[in-house]
Formats: structure tokens, sequence, C-alpha cells
């Protein structure tokens, strides 16, 4: 028995696409260290599809493994579906989290908005931000939840 | 490998205190209210078990309340005091920032209900000072509560002091005593407290079953209406087996104490010598005033539920301060009390030994600590920008 789904466990002990690209077309970075929990995004693009996505994560389990999934889903895909990744899809993935973590998976779409939107913004395209709804809100939002005092 | 390194969380019954619950539980089932004789054998063993207890803590038989445990005793005493205050125009009540939930919710409640709450720093090393104490004591307290060993960094307070200054002004003592009873000496009579909490399963006895030692003329007031057991401040039907087994945990924990604490300090210092040289790493809580069970350390750049989840991964059962374990966004209000940040304070860990563990467990931990420290660095942004000098090192 553990406090976890087994698919949140298995992208914890072993998360996909971990580190750094050194030459990234984009980086994402969201969270603050004050409460725990930073995701890091990193995006190499050709012709519009993600060729390659790297995470780094300050946090916990459900971050490690929320970020792990989330760059699971969207490498090799065209940005316009990327963008399209929502924390519920996430979660699902993931076989479920805990309702006081769902924060994570909200942190994982973020950090992919935040990583397309820093490439779009160093490569002048323009972009609807009705697209980042997340990202440009990310520091304001306060989705630790309900969680007891 | 399996290494329980939890026992601040709980520890495993002893096989006296098995002993003592089954044979009472087998044998003296009655209820002790009962008048035949039946139940008048299960009432002598209770009056067995409070005699031993109060004799152990240099208390009278008829200052010991049995109750659920640490949290029912804390509640109890607060209350209790604060409430025969009241009734005096008396309704300040002093405390600790490092105190358990226990007290500091209690403290809640009646600051909501009108009383006034202090709650007092402590220094870096986690130590409260008397003399703070005795600044903030004067003729409208109520009561003064300090816990005797904090149960996160495992900081021993010196209760003796402040239970003089407390006596010299007439105000009550309250001691959460939870995390020392059966550990460290602790004599009721010494540290001239009017209260103090105990629970079974922090050395070796059942879950769910404690005292509260009620110094003779401290006010008390039932927190379970329904019934006549002890004495009317506390209703409900003794749990006698599990009584018997904290009686029979209590009284092998006071005689083997010297023996144990001879091996938790030696493996202690070994622990602590050996995570210190995890680089951007420090001890919580002073060195050398903590309980010899208890190691605390915070690692920079990484957060400690993930840290935990790799340790159970190899068989390590620790604890951590940080906000994703306790459910909340804020880490420990412990660390943060002794100055420690919100972002080093995430990556803290509890390792708390018992006697049951050896050499090679502190071996391993030492393995395995520095290993998934490590790990968790590498993808650590954090650690990544402290590294680059992007972000600076507090630690």
């Amino acid at each position: 028995m553990s406090l976890y789904s087994e698919k949140v466990m298995d992208h914890f002990r072993n998360p996909r696409n971990v580190g750094v690209i050194e030459d990234a077309d984009g980086v994402g970075e969201v969270g603050n260290a004050k409460c725990g929990d930073i995701m890091k995004m990193y995006i190499k693009v050709r012709d519009g599809i993600l060729v390659d996505v790297k995470f780094e994560t300050f946090g916990c389990g459900s971050a490690i493994a929320s970020s792990s999934m989330a760059t699971e889903m969207i490498k090799g895909k065209p940005i316009s579906e990327a963008l399209t990744l929502t924390n519920r899809a996430v979660t699902e993935a993931l076989g479920g989290l805990p309702a006081h973590k769902l924060h994570c998976s909200v942190l994982a779409e973020e950090a992919v908005q935040a990583a397309v939107l820093d490439y779009y913004k160093k490569n002048n395209i323009p972009y609807d931000e009705a697209d980042f709804k997340c990202a440009l809100c990310a520091h304001e939002h306060d989705s630790h939840g309900d969680d007891e005092q | 490998m399996f290494v329980y390194a939890d026992h601040a969380a709980t520890t495993k019954m002893r096989p006296e205190a098995l002993k003592a619950y089954t044979e009472a539980a087998n044998a003296v089932y009655g209820n002790p209210s009962s008048l035949y004789s039946f139940g008048q054998q299960a009432k002598e063993l209770l009056t067995a078990c409070r005699e031993k207890i109060a004799s152990l803590l240099g208390a009278d038989a008829r200052e010991i309340v049995f109750t659920s445990g640490g949290s029912e005793s804390d509640n109890q005493a607060i209350l209790s005091a604060a409430y025969a205050g009241a009734k005096k125009g008396k309704k300040r009540l002093i405390s600790t920032a490092i105190e358990h939930h226990a007290v500091l919710h209690t403290l809640k409640k009646l600051e909501n209900e009108g009383f006034e709450v202090v709650l007092l720093p402590v220094t870096q090393e986690g130590l409260v000072r008397a003399e703070d104490v005795e600044q903030a004591v004067d003729e409208r307290c109520a009561l003064v509560s300090v816990m005797l060993a904090n149960n996160e960094i495992g900081t021993i307070q010196p209760v003796e002091e402040i239970g003089q200054i407390c006596r010299a002004k007439g105000v009550p003592f309250h001691t959460d005593a939870v995390q020392a009873v059966g550990h460290i000496p602790v004599d009721v009579k010494k540290i001239g407290c009017d209260y103090l909490s105990l629970s079974a399963h922090k050395f070796g006895g059942p879950k769910g079953v404690g005292a509260l030692y009620v110094k003779k003329g401290a006010p008390l007031r039932s927190l379970i209406e329904g019934g006549a057991q002890e004495r009317g401040k506390r209703a409900g039907t003794e749990d006698v087996p599990a009584i018997a087994a904290m009686a029979a945990a209590l009284e092998v924990s006071i005689a083997g104490m010297g023996t144990a604490n001879a091996l938790l300090k030696r493996l202690q210092d070994k622990l602590i010598d050996g995570l210190s040289h995890i680089p951007h790493c420090a001890l919580n809580g002073d060195r050398t005033k903590r309980l010899p069970s208890n190691t605390s350390f915070c690692f920079e750049g990484i957060e400690g539920e993930s840290l935990l989840l790799l340790l159970d991964d190899k068989g390590v059962c620790a604890s951590s301060g940080s906000a994703c374990t306790s459910g909340s966004l804020d880490p420990s209000h412990v660390l943060l009390a002794i100055g420690r940040v919100h972002d080093v304070a995430h990556g803290s860990l509890r390792l708390t030994l018992g006697e049951e563990n050896t050499e090679e467990d502190v071996e391993y931990l030492l393995k395995v600590v520095p290993e998934v420290v490590d790990y968790l660095r590498n993808m650590s942004p954090v650690w990544r920008d402290l590294k680059e000098g992007k972000r600076q090192f507090i630690l």
C-alpha cells in the first residue's frame, strides 16, 4: 500500500526526460522554493514540433512524477498540441493524484506553457494570450487548494 | 535492509508490554467499575498500575489520570488551567513557538475565546530561554506550558528552571513530556510542574493510551462526560490491558535507560558526524542539549517528501518537516522557529533511532541518505541555480 498510484511511483522512481537541454529553444520555470515546488521545462523545437523536452524539478514525489509524465505526453508532438495539455490529462495519465497534490499537475501544465511562451517570445512569434492563461497567471495562482491548516 | 528510524512517531511494543497486555486482556477483562470481585480484580490491577507509574515519575498515585494519549493530556491540562485561571480574571497563557500542535491548537482555541496567548521564540539552537519565561510571566497568567523535549528536533528545554520561575510567581506550569518520558529521567517534583503529559506508544507501550500528571490541588476539568471513572475527571471504561502494558513499558524503559542512551548517543554521534559531510546541510537543534535518539538535518536544494519516498524504497522509515508531508503550504513551524527559511525547511529529514537500531543500521543510513540527497539535487533546478551562483547558498 502506498500513498501514490503505481504509475506515479514509476514516474517518480524512473523519471523520463530528466535533465537539461543546454541549447534549448525555450525554457519555462514555474512555482517557487518557498512553497516547496519548482519546475523547469526545456524544449527543443524543429518545424513546430517539440523534438526534445527535458525537465528539472525541486519538489515532492507527485511534482517529479507530474513533470515526467508531462514531458512524455508532449515530446514529439506539435506545439499546438502541447498547448492543449491540461493538468487533468496529466493527472489521469498518472492514474490519479491525492486531492492535496493536484496542484503538482497544474504546475506541470504551467511549465509546458511557460517554455513554449519563452520560445515564442525569443523568436518574435505572435501568439494568442488565451493559449497561455496558465503560464501568464502562474505567479498569482494559489493552486495548493484547501489543505488543512 | 529495513531500518526503522522514526521512533519519535511511534515505537514497537516491548515484549513485556505485550505480555502485560495479553495477560490483562485474557485474565482480568472485567470492568473495574463493576462491583463483583472479578471486576474488582481489574480495579486492583488498575490501582497497581497507577501506583507504579506514579512512583516512576516521582508522583503520588492520586495525581495520575489515565487518558487516550499525549494529545488528550495536553488538551485537558491546558483547558483545565485556562478556565480555572479565567474564573480569577487570569486570561494570559504563555507557551512557545515549538510546541506540539496538541498544545498550539488548544491555545489557538482559547485565543479565539478571548484568552491572550504569548508564544515565546526559541534560540537558533531550538532552546527556550528561561529568562524569556521570567519576563513574560506575571500575575495575569493562568498557565505556562513548555515542552520537555521537542518532537521534531529533539532539543531538551530548561524545564526545571522554568518550573522554579513559575513556582516563585505562583503560576501553574504544564510540560508536554511525551518525547521525554521513558527516554530521559523525568521527575515531576524536580521539574516542579503542575501538569505533565505522557504517551505510552512513545516508549514501547500501546497506542491510544497515556496519562496526565496533575499535582495535588491543581484544577482539573473533565473533557469527557458520562461516568465516574478517574475520579470523575475522565469518563469511559478504563482500558486496563493498555494501562497495564503502559506501566510495564515504562518500568522496562526506565530500568534500561542508561544502557539504551549510551548506545543511542554513540549511534547519534556517528550519524551526525557522517551526515555533516554532505555539502550544504545543517543539523537542526542544539548538538548536545538534545535527545540521544534524535538526528534532524536540513539539506539545501531538495524537498523532503521525495527524500522520504526514495528512502522508503530503500527500506528506511523516516520523517520530514516539509510542507508536502504536513499536508499544508508551510513547512514545520519548529524549523521556521529556529530560523530556517522556507526553502531550506522543505529539505528536512528527521531520523529518530531506538535501542533496537544497530551500528549497521547507521552505516546503511550513512550510505543511502547521501546517495538520495545527491540524486535529488541532480534533478533540482534550485540546486543548479545554487551551484551556478544564480542563487545564494543559505547553508
